[in-house]
């Protein structure tokens, strides 16, 4: 019975995939494998990347792995079968997806690594720059604060990010330092981005020069959250302090003036430009063609067709843009901003 | 036996506990020497208080689990899921809830007392859950507890997908100290003395007591010396706390907020103990009071020492064991109040990877994993301990993994050092 019952469902799969490879021949499909489809943010992604293969006319196939690098595999496996021209993989694992890219290009379909490396010279890569990201921090707060006592609050020493980022932010400050205009009086990694490891970092900073700091380059939206907590608790709210994510909680710190900036990275970019790729690359085009595209080598020394997306800085002047992206609600944004101060929240 | 030992043992002092005091104080000289003169200083002090209270105060719950033979791995995500849900009941139901049809009442006065409340309700249900199953279902509560490790650590991010809750109501975020959540001075020092009074209270019921029941006394003068000894050290440690000032621009905002007059001088305030330390002491001594003077206290050391003779002896060591964890859980709950109102926001992170420090603050304090033994005075200062050594790093800029290595070790070397001076003094 239950054989039975497994011959039919495979048949019916197999109808399933002659069914969409005849749609190919008419419109180009793009298959998209997610590595956890759970997580909120990728329903973001996944509309945006839904928008433009339907500016293109392309039909949007997708699977979920749930987490499991062996369930992406067959993921992957699936969506060939089903006539995928082209495949945007959000990476579980970096390592084990290799054999699944492999199988893609081997049969012409070309691969779009999303958001996360897929260490492949044939794969294309797209992400946001995160060294762009400490840079932005950096800059923002260098303009509010040019000169006096700086104090780094790094990410976790475990994530490769972190030091792309603080690499960023010594671009930007470097020169800075050499001369003597900015002191750096405190450096600490945070570990596993857990704020309350940054507040307590903060503190001790703090308490070690006597509060003389003038301004802090968190490396993101959670360990900003603790050192403005710490900052409150000594009354120095208001000096500069970077982040990055465009958490919510975050953005409510900038409208009310504690935090300086929170570099944000628009998931709809990143999504609408994957579609785009995908269609040109599923179409034949030369990757290298493609506008914005950049040769990179990755930590491991692969050489990759990459585009890096800019992110946005969000401070008080452009609070807007993430009101206007439908990103976070006015209420959420003002909660106890004064009026009068942020223009949003008039 | 020399002087100082024979006075020591009329004074009935706990030895270990005055080895650990001599740690903790060699402990902050080198760190004192190492930044320059910093860390001995009212403001770090502190600090420390501050920071080491949330975990200070799940470390006197773990101590009755561990003198059970019990272990609890779960209190860290169990906090951070206690936090988040006190963030959402906060800003999110009951704001709405008072606010009636006017829209959300933010700042309303009884949010964070129904906040905490459904907070420790919640914390004892879950306690409850998994007591009843390591009590009656008798599954070991390693496993049980693993488990909880990851379901509430997964149950926190469910609660908002991942966002952080911020900001969290005015009046709670008192409970995690900071300008706004301190004492002050008069009050400190009412606290201060009431404390000194019901020390020297306790020493008198204590000598009545044994009196009564033909107890060998300890010699008056030494009935003296720790009255005047315990109330010397609240009164240091309240007139340290009292001597650090609220940095000017936080003390006006405090003036505002209270609607005190400013004098013509300027705002001035001092911290004083801050509220998570004064929940923390109480904490402790009810604590000290249920594992050292009631009957409920005697069974958990009698289920520790011996888990069959006691249920032979008619303990129903089942019912104890679900209340121990219904205890652990309220006291979670109280530290997820502390935590997140610390850090001002809720965030799935917050309490990540506590259970190990928890574990540690009770075993550095004395308690022994094999159970039977323990002292919640012990396991403050074993938290104590900690987190002045991982303070103290992160003042003269040791980084995150060090200061890692440097406590892993140092909690391998005070169990250590705690079983040499067992089989010295029991042999």
């Amino acid at each position: 019975m239950l054989k039975k019952l497994m011959t039919t469902a495979g048949v019916v799969v197999m109808a399933g995939a002659i069914g969409s490879s005849a749609i190919a021949q008419d419109e180009l499909i793009v298959g998209v494998s997610w590595s956890n489809f759970q997580e909120e943010r990728w329903l973001t992604d996944e509309a945006a990347i839904v928008a433009a293969l339907e500016a293109a006319g392309a039909t949007y196939i997708s699977a979920d792995a749930q987490s499991s690098p062996a369930k992406q595999l067959t993921d992957v496996e699936s969506l060939i079968a089903r006539g995928a021209d082209a495949l945007i993989i959000l990476a579980q694992d970096a390592e084990s997806i290799g054999p699944a890219v492999e199988a893609a290009l081997d049969e012409g379909i070309p691969v779009v690594a999303y958001d996360r490396l897929i260490s492949h010279p044939e794969a294309f890569y797209l992400t946001f720059d995160n060294v762009e990201v400490g840079r932005m921090q950096a800059r923002a707060v260098f303009e509010a604060q040019p000169t006096g006592n700086y104090v780094f609050i790094k990410g976790s020493p475990a994530d490769p990010n972190s030091d792309f980022l603080h690499g960023g932010q010594i671009e930007i400050l470097g020169e800075a330092i050499e001369a003597g205009d900015i002191t750096v009086v405190g450096e600490a990694y945070t570990d596993g981005w857990v704020p309350a490891n940054a507040q307590r970092n903060m503190e001790q900073i703090l308490t070690a020069n006597d509060n003389n700091v003038d301004a802090v380059v968190a490396s993101n939206d959670g360990t900003a959250g603790g050192v403005v907590a710490a900052l409150t608790a000594q009354g120095m709210e208001g000096i500069p302090v970077s982040g990055q994510d465009g958490d919510r909680a975050a953005l409510n710190r900038v409208a009310l003036g504690t935090q300086t900036v929170s570099v944000w990275k628009d998931a709809r970019d990143l999504g609408m430009a994957a579609g785009e790729i995908a269609v040109a690359l599923a179409a034949g085009d030369d990757p290298t063609g493609i506008p914005n595209t950049v040769t990179w080598t990755s930590p491991d020394g692969v050489t990759m067709t990459s585009i890096f997306l800019t992110p946005v800085p969000i401070t008080r002047d452009n609070l807007n843009v993430v009101v206007d992206a439908g990103w976070i609600s006015v209420e959420e944004l003002c909660q106890g901003v004064p009026s009068g101060t942020v223009d949003v929240c008039d | 036996m020399t002087v100082v030992g024979r006075t020591l043992k009329a004074m009935e002092v706990d030895t270990r506990i005055l080895g650990m005091v001599g740690a903790l104080l060699v402990i902050w000289i080198a760190f004192h020497i190492w930044t320059g003169g910093l860390f001995i200083t009212p403001r770090n002090l502190f600090n420390l208080s501050v920071q080491t209270a949330s975990v200070a105060v799940m470390a006197c719950g773990m101590v009755l689990i561990i003198v059970a033979r019990h272990i609890d791995l779960s209190v860290g995500s169990l906090l951070g899921f206690l936090a988040m849900f006190m963030g959402v009941v906060q800003t999110e139901w009951l704001p709405h809830l008072f606010g009636g049809g006017d829209g959300p009442a933010f700042g309303h006065a009884w949010i964070w007392v129904v906040t905490l409340a459904a907070g420790v309700a919640m914390g004892a249900l879950i306690g409850a859950l998994q007591g009843y199953i390591i009590g009656f279902l008798a599954v070991p509560a390693f496993i049980v507890t693993l488990g909880g490790l990851l379901v509430w650590r997964g149950a926190a991010w469910w609660i908002t997908t991942g966002q952080t809750i911020s900001p969290l109501d005015a009046n709670f975020r008192w409970l995690g100290g900071g300008a706004e959540g301190s004492l002050y001075f008069w009050p400190s020092w009412i606290v201060g003395i009431l404390t000194c009074v019901a020390i020297c209270f306790s020493i008198w019921w204590a000598r009545r007591e044994r009196r009564r029941f033909d107890f060998p006394q300890k010699p008056l003068w030494a009935e003296y010396a720790i009255a005047a000894t315990l109330s010397a050290l609240v009164i240091a440690f309240v007139a340290t706390m009292t001597s650090y000032q609220v940095p000017s621009r936080a003390a006006e905002r405090v003036y505002a907020l209270r609607g005190w007059e400013v004098p013509e001088d300027g705002a001035h305030l001092v911290f004083g103990i801050a509220i998570p330390v004064l929940i923390l002491g109480i904490i402790a001594v009810f604590m000290t009071i249920l594992a050292r003077r009631t009957r409920f206290g005697r069974y958990v050391f009698a289920m520790g020492g011996n888990p069959d003779a006691a249920q032979l002896a008619g303990i129903n060591t089942k019912r104890m064991t679900l209340w121990i964890f219904v205890i652990m859980g309220v006291l979670c709950a109280i530290s997820a109040a502390i935590a997140s109102a610390r850090l001002a926001s809720a965030d799935n992170a917050v309490g990540t990877l506590d259970e190990l420090r928890v574990i540690a603050a009770a075993v550095i304090g004395g308690t022994s994993l094999s159970g039977g033994r323990g002292t919640i005075f012990g396991a403050i200062l074993g938290a104590l301990v900690m987190q002045s050594l991982q303070s103290g790093m992160a003042m003269v800029g040791v980084d995150a993994p060090m200061q890692n290595i440097v406590i892993g070790i140092v909690l391998v070397l005070a169990v250590y050092v705690d079983q040499l001076y067992r089989r010295r003094t029991e042999d």
